[in-house]
């Protein structure tokens, strides 16, 4: 792990401001994250059925479906919130088996929360600072003597604290509380909190949900620079413009199947997404209008 | 950088050590003046530093981590008991209190522990119950356990409990050093507040690092906190298990002050006192916990000392008892200030405001 020595030393003054490594960018098409047969089931509801699909390197990957297809159920069992009843998750060529969510963002996986989940009570650099956690090592030891080790571990967190809120342009806000942002911030925060701790593929969950079109598009940039910067992303996403201006490919969720995978520009033209989108009595006098 | 790094420090630094400067001389001095009203409040500051500790103990698992722990009590009954098992004459060991505070300590951190394990899923008023319990089952472990085998002593409690002694230097004698006499409780006095003063280094360096990052995410959102790769079990059992060794610590200090102990000492009203101490000085500050230690203790005293002679002057005699309406006053004030201050009365929110301030 070469970012877990940038943890303690300094933070990185060349090279790109986000995590995940230049290198993923060089393996170019090599697979990142492999779900094969996933299944998921609360009581009578399957929330999921046999969904296979496979996210590359640095690619943007986009996962979208009506209300209730499952999307959010797939994230939640990716992070290791829910176990599978089915299935595996193959990430970075080791199984992601029975693995606590904590377990899941130190092998490289992080979140954002739908409904955002920061922690509203702290300061926006102590959010983010909280994200270092998983990437530093200071014990109770270190927190009571304050020796030269854990001070400058201190400094690092804080700095790279810093340089991830100026990162996603949270950083004049840095020492309000996190529920006295305004909404497009707090989004903007929680995707600094999860680059902090160092993934490998950043989940986000409806990051443009609510945001006006200005808001929007800072996101789209915001998510173009992270992809440039080495960081894999998928993306839950509701505004279909966003989805078709950044993702590579798309994956196609209904009723917890997959119905469609591709390319967005194909996927936008599948028969079988816009029947499900739009209901299928429906798309059928749209087609014959 | 390092500025947002030091949270705690004043603007002038000149200032501030001239501040604590000030500050260390009073808690100096402050003995020999407390020995000039009357002893009494030499021992009654002894026991409101005692609680002091207690609360900044609780502080950790309540204020930092967001752990309601109605059982605190126990904890401070093991290190009591702890101290009290193994100097006294009750088996016949005298080991020095260096020794014992930190077997104390251990042993409530165990015990810390064994509590903190089945209750990991557990929170809020879910956890309130079982910690409570817990309270309870300690406290009745100690008022049996005298048979078969006669370990607590039972309802009688231990007595002749040895004080801190180093060599021939007695903590309960009383002495004359360099012109000026030491009595007993003056010479505990100084050893708690070092003990304090401890205990408060602790409680800032803790909530401003790592650990006290990671325990303030899981008090503000669990799922979060363990999505961000916060192993939340080892965190909590972190936090249940350092709240536990302040615990004991203070409670062998309580042993060996006291002399005397038993399970009376460390009822369910202990536990709730302590939590009052820590909710009523604001949850999570260090220093409004102290605060909160500190008025929680000395008002019922003060009132104790003033409810009866306030009655006598004003009506001639006695009306109602002292204690009764000592009680009820205590009472009072706490839901007034709970009105009035639902965040206590110095919360940490105004570390908040600072942080808002600098920023602008």
């Amino acid at each position: 792990m070469t970012q877990r020595a940038s943890a303690e030393g300094p933070p990185r003054d060349a090279g790109p401001p986000v995590g995940g490594g230049a290198q993923s960018a060089l393996r170019g098409a090599s697979i990142l994250l492999e779900a094969s047969g996933i299944a998921k089931r609360f009581g009578g509801v399957q929330a999921l059925t046999d969904v296979s699909f496979t996210i590359r390197h640095g690619e943007i990957y986009g996962l979208i479906g009506p209300n209730g297809a499952g999307k959010t159920t797939l994230f939640n069992v990716l992070t290791g919130i829910y176990e599978t009843d089915d299935g595996q998750f193959m990430f970075d060529g080791e199984p992601l088996d029975h693995l606590k969510p904590n377990e899941v963002a130190a092998r490289g996986i992080a979140r954002t929360f739908q409904n955002i989940r920061l922690f509203a009570n702290l300061s926006a650099l102590e959010n983010v600072m909280i994200g270092r956690h998983v990437r530093t090592h200071a014990g109770v030891f270190g927190a009571i003597t304050r020796n030269a080790r854990t001070r400058a571990e201190e400094r690092a967190i804080a700095a790279r604290g810093f340089e991830l809120l100026e990162y996603v342009g949270v950083a004049e806000r840095a020492h309000d509380l996190a529920r006295h942002l305004p909404y497009g911030f707090q989004r903007r925060l929680e995707i600094a909190r999860a680059l902090a701790t160092e993934p490998k593929l950043l989940a986000l969950d409806e990051p443009a949900a609510g945001m006006n079109a200005t808001e929007t598009a800072a996101l789209s940039k915001l998510l173009h620079d992270i992809r440039r910067d080495g960081t894999t992303i998928l993306l839950i996403e509701h505004d279909m413009k966003l989805v078709m201006g950044v993702c590579d490919r798309v994956l196609v969720l209904d009723y917890g199947r997959k119905i469609a995978e591709g390319p967005a520009a194909d996927v936008r033209a599948n028969p079988a997404v816009i029947d499900a989108y739009l209901g299928g009595d429906i798309a059928l006098d749209l087609k014959g209008a | 950088m390092t500025a947002l790094l030091n949270l705690n420090r004043r603007r002038d630094p000149r200032l501030a050590w001239a501040g604590l400067a000030v500050m260390a001389i009073a808690l100096l001095v402050l003995p020999f003046a407390l020995a000039g009203i009357g002893t009494a409040w030499v021992r009654i500051t002894n026991l409101a530093i005692l609680y002091c500790f207690l609360a900044l103990g609780l502080n950790i698992v309540v204020g930092f981590a967001g752990l309601l722990d109605l059982g605190y009590i126990a904890f401070y009954a093991v290190g009591a008991y702890v101290y009290a098992l193994l100097a006294s004459p009750h088996f016949n060991v005298h080991l020095p209190f260096w020794v014992i505070l930190p077997i104390g300590a251990a042993f409530a951190c165990l015990f810390g522990v064994l509590l903190g394990t089945p209750t990991l899923k557990l929170r809020g008023d879910y956890l309130a119950i079982v910690t409570l319990g817990f309270g309870e089952i300690i406290r009745i472990f100690l008022n049996n356990l005298s048979q078969p085998v006669n370990i607590t002593n039972g309802a009688q409690g231990v007595y002749m409990i040895d004080p801190f002694r180093i060599g021939s230097f007695s903590f309960a004698k009383p002495e004359v050093i360099a012109g000026l006499s030491f009595s007993g409780p003056v010479k505990y006095y100084y050893i708690l507040l070092a003990f304090l003063v401890a205990s408060i280094v602790i409680n800032l360096r803790l909530q401003d690092s790592r650990i006290g990052r990671a325990w303030e995410a899981i008090r503000e959102d669990e799922v979060a906190a363990r999505a961000m790769g916060i192993n939340t079990r080892n965190m909590k059992l972190l936090a249940f298990a350092m709240g536990a060794s302040f615990g004991g610590i203070a409670g062998g200090m309580f042993s060996a002050i006291q002399g005397f102990i038993s399970p009376e000492s460390f009822i369910l009203v202990e536990s709730i006192m302590v939590l009052s101490m820590v909710v009523l000085g604001g949850m999570g500050n260090v220093f409004g916990v102290v605060l909160g230690a500190l008025l929680l203790s000395y008002i019922p005293e003060v009132l104790r000392y003033t409810v009866g002679p306030v009655q006598r002057a004003m009506f001639g005699r006695t009306l109602i008892d002292p204690e009764v309406i000592r009680m009820l006053l205590f009472g009072f004030a706490l839901v007034l200030m709970m009105l009035f201050r639902p965040a206590g009365i110095w919360p940490s929110a105004l570390r908040k405001r600072e942080l808002e301030s600098k920023a602008a």
